[in-house]
């Protein structure tokens, strides 16, 4: 997603940190800042830590010579590690974690099993924001209503559908060496195999048939990712069952597809298929589509996303098997009522495309060695994302990132969690606030959300007493959406009228997945909206969307400002 | 600025009673009060409480409104004042609610469909012993209010397919029980279905695995016109079809016979779909034939030299045309538009070749260009590929001229279709002993084969296909220039 292109530019970044000097920085929001002092005292700090427990597993291997510049320099008492960091899994977390690692002066490596890039990269947001971007090529050429609109003639699009799926794939091979080549760039040691923990602050790695190597580090980050989950009943044979690795390399595309789950990669796949021409069923096992989205952004999705289209769907239904096509039959669906059990209906479609969801990759990294036991896959961690073993207690020195402890399965939140334990790890405490995490489907209109939706916020108010209202403002007023002909779209703030606070804003339409960082970005920082409001935004820009959100949200005059204005204020 | 477009804002309607003489009631308009000039007495006697929802006017200017969704189903229990539909206007989205308690007992316009202002869009009966009777009403208020509904059935088609359950019924039931199998629509179909008011069970699939496509909705709502004469015709054919009580479907489809018993259907691969698909579109391409014998002596010669070398008779061949080509540009031309030459820059020889399951034409690029020896093995790799489906688009849609050789099955001659985007295509047949007389009447043994091109007459005239045939055979007779 996004955080990648922000990963790879990293390295001047990290310049700007190191060269900065803290004083010279206004001093406005302290979150932000990174003492160079700081950090030598995290180095002293944690030095001392790691050499008590370091007595005890003394490794004389080659790798431990050389001895990070950064340690020698505060005069800490040499290092008994291999590295400061050991990453176990090298996807957009495992990668967001190196980088910042090594802006810190860590040294650090990844180990990688498969490909560098995790799913992300190469079976997940990446290759999928290929397809999408084809498809809403697609139907804006397919709509002639839209296109006649415009004053545009176009005769009949086609596609080549080997071409589309080159497409997806080269970009997938462009991120994964633009990764690789960064984390090379800087330092960070690539090994391959895969990772397994063997005891505290040691982990072995080694491909299949070789010798496995053993290598300490002071810290270690789990960060191996997920893998589509299948639900039992289910045969995938990758032609006509299939999950979504295989959907993204599209080998083909079916006259009728069913869709297994509608969340965001459904979603997401329904849009890709509809638009190249094959019509779409969706199974989902709660009563309504799009469940964890806001219900009003959820009930706009489905109107524009789903009734207009060849979608149909059974909701509150299990497929409980489903069986591949073959001696001349039809794939067939068996759904049985998600409450009563009772056998419902059978399908017969030419493909189903399972996607209910992602399921942890934690076999095989021997935490039964340091006495943690995984939660239906997942590793239990706590707020700083360090792992708590079966009793309950913090294991020392080892963290858990992204989908393998499943707090937030999104690839950005497993870079910034990442970020966050190597802050800790560098002795800055750090607790990485998931409500500021953005989350976007990238539909055509996008769908984007971060924070609470309506229900959830309503749920916080009412226990901790507080008032909740609701702004919302359309695309149809917008004068660059309006250029564009796609008014549809609905952009909603749920807020606190009484001090301000913006606990949720959720958007659909168009390019809803660039627009949600303003909010973000405003949550992460703790702006309030009455100050947020006073932020210019340039004309005509589909931000102004946000801009009239945020205009239009009635904060109560008493509530404080940082800004030094007076309220109300006519502008 | 926003505020006018808000969709949260909403606005009443009032839903009236309506009693059968009663004209159709106005709409009354979000906070107006409910109008019931004409007969307001006879309200009072009216004992059944169904009240209509009608279409409200959200704006001056709105004449019509489509529902964007039911925020209830039918059924439901509605109480005063809550939000029931949401209709999109000329202007904004907003949620109506209803100015009665009672039970949603239909709903009349669905979603995604239009009505005029005032029409009934759904029916509200107050109790639930109404419901029934409510619902009658809607059903012959719907069909009452047909032309005002948007796109109404043609009557041909109405007419038609509720004939089969009614001219057959002693067949018609035990089949459908018998063969298991419920109706298959597709999610279009289903929604075409909806909207064009047509009843899937009495559609008959003729997509894969006998399910019903949206082309089978539109030709039973008559949209295709071709299919709604063939209405009544559908009726005369069931007839046969039931009594044979075929197993994969109850009835047959509306244009192809009946399936023999014990017949199974296989669709189509990609493959094969593409195949056919071109196959179809060369129809709407102006097409003639023209016939050459070649003696092929000095050529069969050449062939057995140059063979321990690797090189096919297709990749002599191949060599052959190109060289031709080079010679008569208009038959490696092509016609895309009907309007004009597309004169190609390079000759791109496809060559037909039957793969499992299928037909391919892997592209010799630059056949005129590439030596006989190279060519071969070109030839060789393409065919590899195609046989493990490895070939890449350009290897295989690049084609400025086909070949199609079926000669080494003793094939004397045959007739090859156009594939779409090219000017011509060569069909080769075998080359086979022939006694020929010369100018001076001499009798000698010759080996002759038959090519016969296919061409667009659009852009390719007789005589231009002769001159480039008769290009050919000279260079086959004298083959020496092909090992060059």
């Amino acid at each position: 997603m996004h955080s990648i292109c922000s990963q790879a530019t990293a390295v001047p970044r990290s310049n700007f940190a190191f060269d900065s000097h803290a004083p010279a920085l206004p001093i406005s929001k302290p979150i932000n800042l990174r003492f160079c002092g700081l950090r030598k005292e995290a180095f002293g700090f944690s030095g001392l830590t790691h050499s008590c427990s370091s007595r005890v597993r003394f490794t004389s291997r080659g790798h431990s010579k050389r001895i990070s510049a950064s340690a020698e320099n505060n005069g800490t008492p040499p290092k008994s590690f291999d590295y400061d960091l050991i990453i176990i899994g090298a996807g957009v977390g495992g990668h967001g974690a190196a980088l910042h690692a090594v802006e810190k002066g860590l040294k650090t490596a990844i180990i990688e099993g498969d490909v560098v890039g995790g799913t992300c990269v190469n079976r997940g947001c990446v290759p999928s924001k290929a397809l999408l971007a084809v498809s809403g090529k697609m139907r804006e050429l397919q709509s002639e209503h839209h296109m006649k609109a415009l004053g545009l003639q176009v005769s009949a699009a086609g596609y080549d559908r080997q071409g589309v799926a080159d497409h997806a794939n080269n970009l997938a091979s462009k991120i994964r060496s633009n990764l690789t080549n960064s984390m090379k760039a800087l330092g960070v040691d690539i090994l391959t195999g895969f990772g397994t923990v063997v005891g505290p602050q040691k982990v072995k790695y080694g491909k299949v048939g070789f010798p496995d190597n053993i290598v300490t580090a002071k810290d270690i980050i789990i960060a191996t990712g997920s893998v589509p989950f299948v639900p039992k009943g289910i045969e995938v044979d990758g032609k006509t069952v299939i999950t979504s690795d295989h959907a993204l390399k599209l080998e083909s595309v079916p006259d009728w597809i069913a869709i297994v789950g509608s969340g965001y990669i459904g979603l997401e796949f329904s849009d890709v298929y509809t638009a190249l021409g094959s019509e779409v069923t969706f199974i989902e096992a709660l009563d309504q589509l799009m469940p964890g989205f806001d219900p009003e952004i959820g009930k706009l999705a489905q109107r524009v996303l789903i009734n207009p289209r060849k979608i149909d769907y059974h909701t509150g239904v299990f497929a409980t098997k489903i069986t591949p096509a073959k001696d001349g039959k039809p794939v067939t669906i068996e759904l049985i009522d998600a409450k009563t059990k009772e056998p419902k209906d059978t399908l017969e479609v030419d493909a189903a495309l399972i996607a209910t969801g992602r399921a942890p990759f934690t076999n095989g990294l021997g935490l039964e060695n340091i006495n943690v036991e995984t939660q239906r896959g997942f590793v239990p961690v706590d707020e700083r994302m360090q792992v708590i073993d079966a009793n309950g207690n913090l294991v020392p020195h080892l963290y858990c990132i992204g989908d393998a402890n499943g707090k937030m399965m999104l690839a950005h939140a497993a870079s910034a969690q990442g970020i966050s334990v190597v802050e800790q790890v560098t002795g800055r405490d750090h607790v990485l606030n998931h409500l500021s995490i953005p989350a976007a489907c990238f539909t055509h209109p996008e769908i984007s959300m971060v924070g609470l939706t309506e229900p959830q916020a309503r749920e916080k108010a009412e226990k901790e007493g507080f008032e909740v209202s609701v702004a919302k403002t359309s695309f149809k007023a917008n004068t660059k959406a309006l250029a564009e002909n796609e008014g549809e779209g609905l952009a909603k703030l749920i807020y606190r009228p009484d001090n301000g606070e913006i606990l949720g804003v959720h958007i659909f339409g168009l390019h809803a997945a660039d627009l949600i960082h303003e909010a973000s970005n405003a949550i992460a920082l703790g702006t309030r909206i009455q100050d947020i409001k006073f932020a210019v935004h340039a004309h005509p820009t589909l931000s102004e969307v946000l801009d009239e959100l945020f205009k239009s949200a009635k904060v109560k005059a008493t509530a404080s400002s940082h800004v030094p204005v007076s309220e109300p204020v006519a502008v | 600025m926003a505020s006018p477009f808000l969709s949260n804002s909403t606005i009443s309607f009032s839903s009236s009673l309506k009693s059968s003489t009663l004209p159709r009631l106005f709409p009354s308009v979000s906070f107006s009060s409910i109008r019931f000039k004409p007969t307001p007495r006879r309200i009072l006697t009216v004992r059944s409480k169904i009240r209509e929802i009608f279409m409200p006017a959200l704006s001056s200017t709105m004449t019509e409104g489509k529902i964007v969704s039911w925020v209830k189903s039918e059924g439901d229990v509605l109480s005063k004042g809550e939000s029931v539909v949401v209709v999109e206007s000329d202007k904004a989205d907003m949620d109506v609610e209803t100015f009665y308690d009672g039970i949603l007992a239909a709903i009349v316009v669905g979603e995604g469909e239009t009505a005029p202002v005032g029409a009934a869009i759904g029916i509200l009966a107050e109790t639930e012993d109404e419901i029934a009777e409510a619902k009658a009403k809607a059903a012959s208020n719907s069909g009452a209010s047909a032309p005002s509904a948007p796109p109404p059935p043609p009557a041909p088609a109405a007419g038609s397919t509720p004939a089969p359950p009614n001219s057959t019924p002693a067949y018609a039931a035990p089949i459908a029980s018998e063969g298991l199998r419920k109706t298959v629509a597709t999610p279009y179909a289903k929604k075409l279905a909806k909207q064009h008011k047509v009843d899937t069970e009495s559609v008959v699939g003729t997509g894969p695995y006998g399910r019903i496509t949206p082309e089978d909705i539109e030709a039973a709502a008559g949209i295709l016109p071709s299919k709604t004469n063939v209405g009544p015709v559908v009726v005369v054919e069931v007839k046969p079809a039931a009594p044979t009580k075929a197993t994969s479907d109850s009835s047959a489809p509306s244009s192809i016979p009946p399936p023999v018993p014990g017949s199974t259907v296989v669709p189509f691969t990609t493959m094969q779909t593409a195949v056919s698909k071109n196959m179809v579109e060369s129809i709407s391409v102006p097409t003639f034939r023209v016939g050459y014998p070649v003696t092929t002596d000095a050529l069969d010669a050449l062939y057995e030299k140059v063979k321990p070398k690797g090189v096919t008779m297709t990749a002599l061949l191949a060599k052959a045309a190109a060289m031709a080509l080079v010679q008569h540009p208009v038959v490696n031309a092509s016609c895309k538009d009907g309007k004009s030459f597309s004169y190609n820059s390079n000759i791109n020889i496809a060559i037909a070749v039957a793969i499992n399951g299928g037909l391919i034409t892997p592209v010799l690029q630059d056949a005129d260009k590439l030596d006989l020896y190279l060519l071969s093995q070109k030839w060789k790799e393409l065919v590899e590929k195609a046989r493990a489906k490895q070939l890449q688009p350009q290897e295989y849609n690049s084609g400025t001229f086909t070949l199609s050789n079926l000669g080494m099955f003793g094939v004397d001659k045959f007739d090859a279709i156009l594939p779409p985007g090219q000017g011509a295509i060569m069909a080769v047949g075998a080359s086979k002993p022939t006694v020929v007389a010369d100018a001076d009447g001499f009798f000698s043994l010759k080996n002759k084969m038959l090519v016969n091109v296919t061409a667009d007459h659009r852009i390719i005239y007789g005589a231009d296909l002769a001159a480039f045939l008769q290009t050919f055979s000279k260079i086959v007779e004298n083959p020496g220039s092909l090992t060059l």
